[in-house]
């Protein structure tokens, strides 16, 4: 199966969750459509969607949740 | 502390333009100013500028400008006798004086309790109405539509429809005429209650080109209040004010005279001590005006105030921290000229006002007669993606609105802003616009002039 990587489109701070209180959006080994939502970036203080370009499954997290990152950085493996 | 006198030494619990606008203060004032920064922030102009610099952690707000914790251990560590926790981050949270004063260091802003009741949309509302401050007028929660129209009716169309557990803007709609209220209010009613588990609705009367204008006020440990007049802030896109002036155009003397009285009547009732703000929307129609809330902090747009009255507020705010007594009576207090104030922010207006975060490759800051730049960047430096977009504000004053205006022109061609996309041309299309220039402008104008 082919690798998909999902990348920062921008800088900021990447969040699993919508809010702290809510469950992640996905977690290793969730099966995820193209189109989804699998995290945010906040940036400024405004938050942005982040979806996955592919369908796959996830399985690896590759920032931590609240991590600051860069534009381009690879956030998460997908198969 | 013992008698009253100054800080000898000041934590700046903040960054960029507010941080530089403390550290300047504290350095006229002969008092050390102690920066703090995140590692995003290392090399930023704040740190440069000041005494001396503490890192307090990570890039990321939530685990340094926002940590309690980290701000009290710089202050302790540094040995300051006081914090200025500057405008957002820590300066509303009442933690921030709590953990100080435990740690017996002052805190630059109002009691903990003040913050506490002034932050409460409803002891807020309670306060105005014990100070006998209008407030918009509004109904308790409503379980049926005939209630709500015999509210709607008593206070006239429009009105709008409020969750009563909504906030942030969501779950409001209105109401123009007296036959759409039944359906709106079944609507609104199973809205709130899918979108917040709270079907519960209240009426407010809707101000129709209401205009937002605030009033500055100062106010000692010894039960001094002064107000220092009026800024208009109309000019709005999704809440967050662009453009602030000072006074506010066409505005009647009378009513003006009103506004501050109020201003300081609610800051006497709450028991209000340092710099504050207290909110009003204001019927450009009827010249009726309604409190919304009270900022207990300085605010982004305290400059124009500065310019004319000549008062220092940030110097004020140290001096009242201190314990010491207002310099100024309200009689002493006097206006001059005009000023504006235009937001220069690192968001590209032609994307939606999409954030742009980035090295600045050039940053040329217009200079002049009437003009003052306040701003925590220069040429060089990088704009960090984590915190607020906020390069630059540019100010300008003149003897009157005409001549701040011709200033203001001036000074936004002067200004090159290169390597982020920034606000600075729409600010070169408002001056030109001519509900701007005619001061005929309300809160929803500059929305309307943006999607035209």
């Amino acid at each position: 199966m082919a690798e998909h990587i999902v990348h920062a489109p921008f800088p900021g701070v990447f969040y699993r969750r919508p809010d702290p209180e809510s469950p992640p959006f996905v977690n290793e080994s969730d099966t995820v459509a193209s189109g989804s939502v699998v995290g945010l970036i906040e940036v400024m203080k405004m938050f942005q969607e982040i979806r996955s370009e592919a369908d796959g499954t996830v399985t690896e997290f590759l920032v931590e949740n609240e991590a600051a990152v860069d534009a381009g950085q690879p956030l998460m493996r997908l198969t | 502390m013992g008698a009253a006198s100054l800080p000898r030494k000041v934590l700046v619990a903040n960054r960029g333009e507010i941080a530089v606008r403390v550290i300047r203060a504290c350095q006229d004032l002969g008092v050390t100013a102690v920066a703090v920064h995140s590692e995003a922030d290392t090399d930023a102009l704040h740190v440069a500028l000041a005494d001396e610099a503490v890192a307090i952690g990570p890039a990321p707000a939530r685990s340094s400008y926002l940590d309690v914790g980290r701000i009290v251990d710089a202050a302790r560590t540094a040995g300051c006798d006081a914090v200025h926790p500057g405008y957002g981050f820590l300066s509303e949270n009442a933690a921030l004086p709590r953990a100080l004063a435990e740690a017996g260091i002052a805190f630059v802003g109002p009691p903990a309790e003040v913050i506490e009741q002034v932050g409460d949309k409803v002891a807020a509302r309670g306060a105005a109405k014990a100070a006998a401050v209008p407030v918009v007028p509004g109904s308790d929660r409503l379980d049926t539509a005939e209630e709500a129209l015999g509210f709607a009716t008593d206070v006239g169309f429009p009105v709008l429809l409020k969750a009563a557990a909504g906030g942030g803007g969501r779950g409001i709609r209105r109401v123009d005429e007296p036959d759409e209220l039944a359906t709106a209010f079944a609507e609104a009613s199973r809205e709130a209650e899918a979108a917040f588990g709270d079907g519960g609705v209240f009426v407010e009367k809707c101000i129709i080109d209401a205009r937002h204008v605030e009033v500055q006020i100062l106010a000692d440990a010894h039960g001094a209040v002064v107000h220092l007049g009026e800024r208009e802030c109309s000019l709005q896109r999704r809440r967050q004010k662009l453009v602030e002036e000072s006074p506010a155009p066409g505005l009647p003397a009378g009513l003006r005279k009103e506004l501050g009285a109020a201003a300081v009547r609610l800051a006497t009732e709450v028991g209000y001590r340092g710099a504050g703000t207290v909110e009003f929307l204001v019927d450009p129609h009827t010249w009726s005006f309604y409190f919304i809330e009270v900022n207990a902090r300085i605010q982004v747009e305290h400059g124009v105030t500065e310019l004319v009255t000549g008062v220092d507020l940030v110097v004020e705010q140290l001096r009242i921290a201190g314990g010491l007594p207002l310099p100024l009576a309200q009689d002493e207090i006097s206006w001059s000229g005009a000023a504006i104030e235009f937001r220069i922010n690192a968001e590209d207006p032609e994307r939606g006002f999409f954030p742009s975060p980035g090295r600045l490759t050039l940053l040329r800051l217009p200079a002049g007669p009437g003009v003052r730049v306040d701003t925590g960047f220069e040429t060089g430096r990088s704009i960090p993606p984590y915190y607020d977009s906020l390069i630059a504000k540019v100010m300008v004053w003149g003897s009157d609105r005409e001549q701040a205006l011709a200033r203001a022109r001036r000074a936004l061609a002067e200004l090159a802003v290169d390597g982020v996309a920034s606000t600075a041309p729409l600010h070169r299309r408002i001056v030109g616009w001519d509900a701007f220039r005619s001061g005929q402008f309300h809160t929803g104008s500059l929305e309307r002039f943006l999607a035209g």
